[in-house]
């Protein structure tokens, strides 16, 4: 049975996830702008809160008969507000580093190379 | 308020008045106004205070008749009258010196006087043994109070004149420095009255002590005082030596006021003169009513000296007691506390052998001279000489009367070739001092201490006097002085008038100025000693009345060459000028009392005063020399003896006097000529009988050649060892700086370097590009999967 003819199951997530994860390494790697940089970030955070959604029920289930089964979902929005909150940090940095260079290069940013 | 509570409150505060003031200066005193110049204005009224204090004091002890109710048995001395004299005339005599006398004190007491003796504090017991801070009040504490006070009180006045050079910046002509500059430095105005205060705190102190321990406490403190004064002009090089000198040479005679101290403590166990709160003090136990007040060898005194006894198991029971008593056991023991105590006061009051020192203190400022070095400290031998008189054995007076009569002549004749005007006043003063110890010594207790009274009167008159002179001329030699007495005629009749006091004028058997009365009862008592004893009398005697006519002699000899004739200093005459009032004002009080003192038919006279306080008992012969007889002292007012010494003393002076005269005054005589026909003797007597080259032969030499044989074995040997022993430590030091610097920093270094070349080649990989950190991330993440895959496969 080929992988496109099951019916949705974890796989399917995780490759949603790797699939997402990947766009933004890849967008990470390759954008020069701080801002694209920002997004791969947040694509990267999104991908890796796909596989935590995914996990929740049937991996991440505590044996405790009151729990909910809600783990991964909760982390995710955990990783969420830590988005946010790395974000505004991160444009902050950007917008301090637009004022002093007059530019978002990322490759402009090496002054502190070895 | 009762005497007892009154008089010790009283002089207490008048003796601690000045340590306060003391304490205050020594705080505050340069900041004390200007210069510290209030600090002289603190001073003086605590000493003024106490004065008064003191006179209130005297006149509780003299209105409230305290002293005045003492036994004493007149008939006694009739009876022994007859026995001597076998004649009428005593009752003419006696009405010549007592008869005015209504109070009964004047006669031979047979109870010990009136004393008020208790323990302010109690320093330290050890069971029996007690330590304390004690008063010891009797009529002679009270006199020695207001005399000590009141002249200490015009010392302070006078000073105010005398110190003020040192208000600014002083410049000392005496002190060359190595650029030949003279000295420059800041006056030391209140620093003098600092020590001034604490020296009326101490000799007040030393007055009131009612312990031997306290004595010696004071005793030192005096001694302190004395070197910081005779040293205040301390960059002087002759100030320095002179204090040191006197210094060292008080440390001799204390030694053995403490082998004294030492015999009383370990054989009796007490240091208090009288008995306090029953416990039996030093007095009582030599001389014991039980009996008759006679000298008596204490029990512990003959215990301790019988300890083989008593160790060999003979029980020592009263009757046991006094059988080794009256076998001579502790008389010795008596005897060596005596002397050792009367060394003590050969020190203070510059006796011979140790009075070289006090000529050489008149390096410091004059009225230290005035008060510490004439009136009081060097009374204060004397003082305790009489303070401690019960204790003495005849055996010891014998000593103390051979000491006075030696130093007697030695500075008599000393004085009469010295120029310098203070020491001619140094060496009439240890003279003076000789003839005291000299009358306590032959038993005239009341006669010496009156003649330390009346002395100090006019001796310090006689240093302010010259002081005074010093002031004007700004040297002390008196052969650029002369003729003064046109430029300053206040100091020269003043001056006159101590003269006069210390040569001893009078109309003989009406009326005298104090010395006078005072030498005379000391003449007296050396002819009634004489009496009694032939062998050593004749000497005494001769000394004291050779004494009076050299004292004549070297007196009016300063006093001619200072204020009559002509000038012989141009330079110094014409600037010389009467001193200012807060100057000689005290010295015309002085002169009052030098004049008025003695006087012996006042209600309070001073021989009235110390008759009251005079011990009971007279002294049987001694042991060790059996023939040796004091007599009571009272049999000197017999005509025989008085009558005696008033004429020889007039005649002898008189003598003293018309050769000064012959020499200074009128120049009949030229000094030149015998001069050069006694060479042989004006040079012994110049330079002092050498007795500073004697001590410095046998004492000083010595003392610098050991120093150097032990300077010498210090380098070599001490010196040697310890070198050798810094050599081997530097040489192990050296070797372990080797392995420290090789083996122990290498290996540190290398280690440095490591890390410091491991990381300069890391520094590559940290290019500062974000992608490309990235790119590593995700090529390392995936490489760490792919050889986590791989090793699981593989395992």
């Amino acid at each position: 049975m080929s992988f496109f003819s099951q019916p949705v199951g974890v796989s399917h997530f995780l490759v949603v996830g790797a699939v997402l994860f990947v766009s933004g390494v890849v967008c990470m790697a390759v954008k020069r702008n701080a801002l694209g940089v920002l997004m791969g970030i947040e694509l990267v955070l999104n991908g890796a809160n796909v596989n935590f959604v995914a996990f929740s029920s049937p991996f991440l289930r505590s044996d405790n008969a009151y729990a909910l089964g809600l783990d991964g979902q909760l982390i995710s929005l955990f990783v969420i507000v830590l988005a946010a909150a790395e974000a505004a940090v991160a444009l902050a940095i950007t917008l301090n580093f637009y004022n002093n260079h007059s530019t978002v290069d990322v490759d402009r940013a090496d002054e502190l190379k070895g | 308020m009762a005497p007892d509570a009154s008089l010790p409150l009283l002089l207490g505060l008048a003796w601690l008045l000045p340590l306060a003031s003391f304490a205050l200066i020594v705080l505050v005193g340069p900041k004390m106004g200007k210069a510290g110049v209030l600090a002289a204005y603190v001073a003086t009224g605590a000493i003024l205070t106490s004065f008064v204090l003191s006179v209130i004091a005297f006149g509780i002890w003299h209105f409230g008749h305290l002293g005045y109710d003492r036994k004493t048995a007149e008939t006694h001395v009739v009876a022994a009258a007859e026995d001597a004299h076998g004649s009428g005339e005593h009752a003419a005599g006696e009405s010549e010196h007592a008869g005015a006398d209504s109070h009964a004190a004047h006669g031979v007491p047979t109870a010990p006087p009136r004393v008020f003796t208790k323990d302010w504090y109690t320093l330290a017991q050890f069971g029996a043994l007690k330590l304390s801070i004690s008063y010891y009040i009797d009529s002679l504490t009270v006199l020695m109070f207001t005399m000590v006070s009141l002249i200490a009180t015009l010392i302070h006045f006078y000073s105010f004149g005398y110190m003020h050079e040192e208000l600014h910046e002083v410049v000392d002509h005496e002190v060359t420095l190595a650029d030949g500059h003279h000295l420059h430095r800041r006056g030391r105005f209140y620093r003098f009255f600092q020590y001034l205060s604490l020296f009326c705190f101490s000799m007040l102190g030393l007055v009131i002590a009612g312990n031997v321990l306290m004595v010696f406490v004071f005793w030192e403190l005096v001694g302190i005082c004395s070197y910081f004064l005779i040293g205040f002009y301390i960059e002087r090089k002759s100030a320095q030596n002179a204090a040191n000198k006197a210094f060292i040479v008080n440390r001799v005679g204390d030694f053995g006021m403490i082998i004294g101290m030492m015999a009383l403590w370990a054989s009796l166990g007490t240091f208090a003169f009288g008995d306090i709160d029953g416990q039996q003090g030093i007095f009582s136990s030599v001389r014991p009513s039980a009996n008759e007040s006679q000298v008596t060898v204490p029990d512990g005194m003959v215990k301790f000296a019988a300890t083989e006894h008593v160790a060999a198991g003979v029980e020592a029971t009263p009757a046991q007691i006094s059988t080794w008593r009256s076998e001579g056991y502790g008389y010795w023991l008596l005897v060596i506390a005596g002397v050792g105590i009367f060394c003590g006061c050969v020190g203070k009051s510059a006796q011979f052998p140790l009075h070289v020192w006090l000529p050489d203190a008149m390096e410091g400022p004059t009225p230290v001279s005035a008060l510490v070095h004439s009136a009081t400290m060097v009374a204060a031998g004397v003082y305790l000489a009489g303070r401690f008189y019960p204790v003495f054995a005849p055996e010891a007076l014998l000593v103390i009367a051979y000491v006075g009569a030696i130093t007697l002549l030695l500075a008599a004749t000393i004085a009469i070739t010295a120029v310098d005007i203070k020491r001619v006043l140094a060496y009439s003063t240890v003279s003076q001092l000789g003839y005291m110890m000299l009358a306590l010594g032959v038993g005239g207790w009341a006669a010496g201490l009156f003649h330390l009274v009346t002395h100090a009167f006019f001796k310090s008159l006689l240093f302010m006097c010259s002081g005074s002179v010093i002031h004007a001329v700004h040297t002390n030699d008196m052969r650029r002085m002369g003729g003064l007495r046109h430029k300053m005629p206040w100091t020269a009749y003043t001056m006159l008038v101590g003269v006069l006091a210390i040569y001893g004028a009078a109309i003989p058997f009406v009326v005298g100025l104090s010395g006078y009365y005072s030498k005379d009862s000391i003449i007296a008592q050396a002819l009634s000693f004489w009496n009694s004893n032939p062998t050593h009398g004749a000497f005494f005697a001769a000394a004291a009345i050779g004494g009076a006519g050299i004292t004549a002699f070297y007196m009016f000899r300063l006093w001619f060459m200072t204020f009559a004739g002509e000038p012989r200093d141009h330079h110094a005459y014409e600037h010389a000028h009467e001193s200012p009032k807060v100057m000689y004002v005290p010295l015309v009080i002085l002169a009052f009392f030098a004049v008025t003192v003695g006087f012996p038919r006042l209600p309070f006279s001073v021989p009235k005063l110390l008759e009251q306080a005079r011990y009971p008992g007279e002294f049987t012969a001694g042991k060790l020399l059996p023939d040796l007889v004091y007599p009571e002292e009272h049999l000197s007012h017999l005509p025989q003896f008085h009558n005696q010494a008033e004429v020889v003393v007039t005649f002898v002076a008189l003598g003293g006097l018309v050769l000064a005269i012959a020499f200074y005054g009128l120049r009949i005589l030229n000094p030149a000529e015998v001069k050069s026909q006694f060479s042989a003797v004006y040079r012994l007597l110049w330079n002092k009988w050498y007795f500073d080259e004697l001590y410095d032969a046998i004492f000083v030499r010595p003392v610098l050649l050991i120093s150097k044989l032990v300077g010498n074995f210090d380098r070599r040997f001490i010196d040697g060892f310890v070198d050798g022993l810094a050599r081997w430590t530097r040489a192990v030091a050296n070797f372990d700086d080797v392995i420290d610097r090789y083996l122990v920093d290498g290996s540190v270094n290398v280690v440095a370097a490591w890390t410091y070349s491991i990381a300069d080649g890391l520094r590559g990989l940290q290019t500062g590009k974000l992608r490309q950190y990235v790119m590593l991330i995700v090529i390392g993440t995936v490489a760490l999967t792919l050889l986590i895959r791989w090793s699981v496969a593989a395992g």
